[in-house]
């Protein structure tokens, strides 16, 4: 267990170059003769398109050319699982977000001052705003050609849900809904193409999947995978939103790039990313479950619709996830599970940090507290009768026994490091003589790490030791800001026992290193960590192989240790350094490539039943805060979190992922909502979008608790997500036990909004 | 018309006067420590010191500068490359992560700093209540600002 009070100083390979302002990012690099790129959007929400009208647009000061449907190459249509996107609307306008046309222009002011001249003549149509409206049979449809408004379905089917209902002494049920989130990385959208004179295209952008951007690009130009080159640059954030909508920014800007023969930029700003970029999808969980009067829980039945918007991007993946975790960390002997991910005409939902956990964790963690009240139980108690342990066998037929199931370890953590049991004796449940409420709240997780049966999941890395002995690095991972960099560099100097200032991580492009898959579903550490440990363990037999003589041992004999290698009693001896010679000299590269592939998982769509993901991170998050009785507002008063990551490879940039989730978890239980109005997204900025400032956050604990996992190569796991997807149930346990009443509805608005605004005009005027 | 910018003295053109601060820095002195990241006024990304004191360049043009010091990230990192006390406090303190906000989070406190002796975390965290960033919760960030205020001298 990692504490606080052990601390060294933390270390990132470019942390230099971004606290002095010298990292480029996308929208900071500059090319000669760029052209600049802007977006143009429609009035409407769901239309028929009739004419898109460039002609006037086109003859402005400046501008180059007017991009639409009719100039692309490669296929207009594209998407991850379901081609419903449309690069440039063509056909039909089916969200806000959609873009008819791009203008390219000498200036970014001269792009912007043509957009309103991009004419379009549409003809509305009906739209469809709400989820469940979507899934009546007579509902207009979001796309013809799919026939139905559901995206997707998963279920699971466990046990038999109908002795679950006869054997359970108390039936509760309970609705709940989440809200759309906004992702609000700092960075907005941008791209920066060019052609080579080799043909092949260039991207550099704000995106964090360089090979899911370069498929993006490749379809759109209609050229084969070979002749587009993602490029790494710094990334200002991107929590899962720079996935779809960053890759067509850059597709579109790519296209502009090839259509002119000049380099293009195309930089968004705020606005247009907050219109355009998908959302974390809002949900409404019906819930129904019954228990023994021990606690026991007997069964769960329970109906998921996600509104995935008008596009269908990953919703069958986030709600898959939302599938296999819909009943929390808890053995539940009878389930009955429907979930569906549902076309509608609002702004598309994608991937988020989290990935469809957070609406579960909300709705599990604080149902299951309702069930200790109604039962009398004490709700620490009820999750230690029903929580997963080791050689649990979870919802879908899972056996949990291949690593250290350490569900109880990290709550009793953060019971102690909370004093929860305590301050609980001391919460006001709506004590009507308090003008202040105090409450404290917890909730609990497991996590399957990285992809599970989503899909195919591996990744590989290469070490290429120099003749001196300085060594390149490159993974098929991508620096999103979380240090996963500093982190390859770590392992592979832990691993070749040799020290990280010789390592050199060489900023990868899609044309150097086979396609890794996406850096998302908290994978970078526990995949290409697997990558690196295992190049290193190839490379080190090797070397051990052709200087075992010189150290007169077998290979297998050969020891690595601290920038040397010695034999067996240490009577020998050689440097690394010499190693690398004698390698060079005998005409050996020492050049690894380790492939990490992810242990098996299983899945069958028809039942919800399998080994759903090779590991899980268990977690306990806790919250203390005060609810001020009149105007509702919630004061956060301490944060806590303990997960186990298996092992931390950068201790303080994972108490950074710990305290950065648990913000965001917070802000989406206290305050975040992206709404939109008659389809239209509501918030243009950060004026309207609020996150979290320092001074409505509290201090905060991280507690590492690391149990080493024996499937990853490294031995770590993962954490991005963990950690935020547990604080907004914590927040309404504590809630609960502030004010006395449950809030369903995230985010926790303690008054409706009117009732808020009287109370703080009535404060203003006293 | 002049204006310092790193302790630099530089001419203003006429033609310039009217730009957007932000832009002008970015583009036409490639100081591009400042970032857009709303374009509003509202994240602070763009914030540089005027006269040290935090200022949103993206809500200020050119002629607001004129006959003013002005410090940008560029300038508070030493001539030689190395880092000011607060920088390497917030490389120890793991304060940043994807860094878009960084090198405004970065002077924001420098300018804090520079008029509080010593102060609590409450007054660090009230200091940067203007800037956001999505990446660290803050915590590391008010780390580095306190243990960085020992090399302030006042």
């Amino acid at each position: 267990m990692i504490q606080q009070m052990d601390r060294k100083p933390a270390w990132r390979n470019d942390a230099y170059a971004k606290v002095t302002g010298k990292a480029r990012y996308t929208d900071d690099i500059k090319f000669q003769n760029c052209l600049y790129a802007v977006p143009v959007y429609s009035d409407y929400v769901s239309a028929r398109i009739i004419d898109i009208d460039t002609e006037k647009a086109a003859k402005q000061p400046g501008v180059v050319k007017v991009i639409t449907y009719k100039d692309v190459p490669g296929n207009l249509q594209f998407g991850q699982i379901i081609k419903d996107y449309s690069i440039f609307a063509h056909d039909q306008i089916r969200t806000c977000g959609d873009v008819i046309a791009v203008i390219v222009a000498k200036s970014r002011l001269q792009a912007m001052a043509a957009i309103p001249l991009v004419k379009l003549k549409a003809e509305e149509l009906p739209a469809i705003l709400d989820a469940e409206e979507a899934l009546k049979e007579d509902a207009p449809l979001v796309h013809a050609s799919h026939g139905s408004n559901i995206a997707n379905y998963h279920c699971v089917r466990t046990g038999d849900i109908e002795q679950g209902e006869k054997e359970a002494d108390v039936i509760i049920e309970q609705e709940f809904t989440t809200s759309r989130i906004e992702h609000a990385y700092l960075e907005p959208e941008t791209a920066l193409c060019r052609k080579r004179t080799d043909g092949v295209i260039e991207v550099y952008g704000s995106m964090q999947h360089p090979f899911s951007t370069r498929r993006f690009v490749a379809s759109t130009l209609g050229k084969p995978l070979a002749d587009v080159e993602v490029k790494t640059v710094p990334m200002g954030g991107g929590f899962g939103g720079k996935d779809d909508t960053a890759a067509i920014v850059c597709a579109r800007t790519a296209l502009a790039a090839m259509l002119t023969g000049r380099p293009v930029k195309m930089t968004y700003t705020r606005e247009w990313s907050m219109r355009e970029s998908y959302k974390r999808h809002p949900y409404k969980l019906q819930y129904r479950m019954g228990l023994k009067q021990d606690g026991k829980i007997t069964f769960v039945k329970v109906r998921i619709v996600a509104d995935g918007g008008a596009y269908c991007s990953v919703t069958p993946w986030v709600t898959w996830r939302s599938t296999v975790q819909c009943c929390g960390a808890y053995e539940v002997p009878n389930v009955h599970c429907d979930v569906y991910g549902v076309y509608t005409n609002n702004i598309y939902c994608g991937a988020m940090r989290g990935f469809g956990s957070p609406q579960v964790n909300f709705s599990i963690e604080q149902l299951i507290e309702i069930a200790a009240n109604k039962l009398g139980l004490d709700e620490v108690e009820m999750r230690r009768r029903n929580m997963v342990r080791q050689g649990s066998v979870t919802i879908t037929g899972q056996k949990l026994d291949e690593h250290t199931v350490s569900l109880e370890q990290v709550l009793d953590i953060i019971l102690k490091e909370s004093d929860y049991l305590n301050k609980r004796k001391q919460c006001s449940l709506g004590n009507p003589e308090q003008g202040e409420w105090y409450g404290i709240g917890l909730a609990i997780s497991y996590r399957g790490m990285s992809l599970g049966a989503e899909g195919t999941d591996f990744n590989s890395a290469i070490i290429n030791v120099q003749p001196d002995g300085s060594i390149l690095l490159e993974t098929g991972v991508h620096e999103n800001g979380q240090g996963s960099e500093s982190a390859m560099i770590l392992l592979c100097a832990e691993h070749l026992s040799v020290g990280k200032d010789r390592i050199r991580y060489r900023q990868p492009s899609t044309s150097s290193i086979p396609d890794g898959g996406t850096t998302v579903a908290s994978r970078g550490t526990l995949m290409g960590g697997g990558a690196v440990v295992n190049a290193a363990l190839q490379l080190k037999e090797h070397i051990a192989g052709v200087v075992a003589p010189d150290l007169q041992c077998s290979a297998d004999e050969v020891i690595f240790e601290n920038e040397f290698l010695y034999n067996k009693d240490k009577s020998k001896q050689l440097s690394f350094n010499e190693a690398i010679r004698l390698m060079y000299n005998r005409q050996e590269y020492p050049y690894s490539f380790g492939v990490f592939q992810a242990p098996k998982v299983s899945w069958d769509e028809h039942t919800g039943q399998g080994n759903a993901y090779f590991t899980w991170v268990y977690g306990c998050q806790a919250v203390e805060l005060k609810v001020n009785a009149k105007s509702g507002q919630i004061t956060l008063l301490n944060m806590w979190a303990a997960h186990d990551v298996g092992k931390a490879v950068n201790p303080e940039m994972l108490k950074g992922q710990f305290y950065g989730g648990m913000a965001m978890g917070a802000g989406y239980g206290i305050l975040e909502s992206c709404d939109v109005n008659g389809g239209k997204v509501v918030p243009t900025n950060f004026h309207q979008y609020r996150i979290l400032r320092s001074t409505d956050l509290p201090e905060m604990t991280a507690i590492i608790v690391e149990n080493h996992d024996p499937l990853s190569p490294s031995g770590a796991k993962g954490i991005g997500e963990p950690t935020n997807e547990i604080m907004a149930p914590a927040i309404a346990n504590a809630v609960f036990r502030a004010t006395g009443k449950r809030f369903p509805n995230q985010p926790i608005k303690i008054f409706e909004e009117k009732e808020t605004q009287r109370h703080r005009e009535t404060e203003q005027k006293l | 018309m002049k204006t310092i910018i790193n302790r630099k003295e530089i001419d203003l053109n006429v033609a310039d006067l009217e730009r957007n601060l932000l832009d002008w820095l970015r583009e036409s002195l490639d100081l591009t420590g400042a970032k857009n990241g709303c374009g509003i006024g509202v994240c602070g990304a763009c914030t540089i010191l005027v006269e040290y004191e935090p200022k949103r360049a993206c809500l200020l043009k050119v002629k607001d500068i004129m006959n003013k010091s002005i410090l940008t990230i560029e300038g508070l990192t030493k001539e030689d490359g190395s880092l000011h006390p607060l920088q390497q406090a917030f490389v120890d303190a793991g304060a940043i992560q994807c860094g878009f906000c960084t090198p405004a989070m970065v002077l924001t406190a420098h300018s804090f700093l520079l008029q509080t002796h010593l102060p609590t975390r409450e007054q660090a965290r009230k200091a940067i209540k203007g800037n956001l960033c999505r990446c660290t919760g803050y915590q590391q960030i008010i780390d580095a600002i306190i243990s960085a205020s020992v090399h302030y001298q006042h």
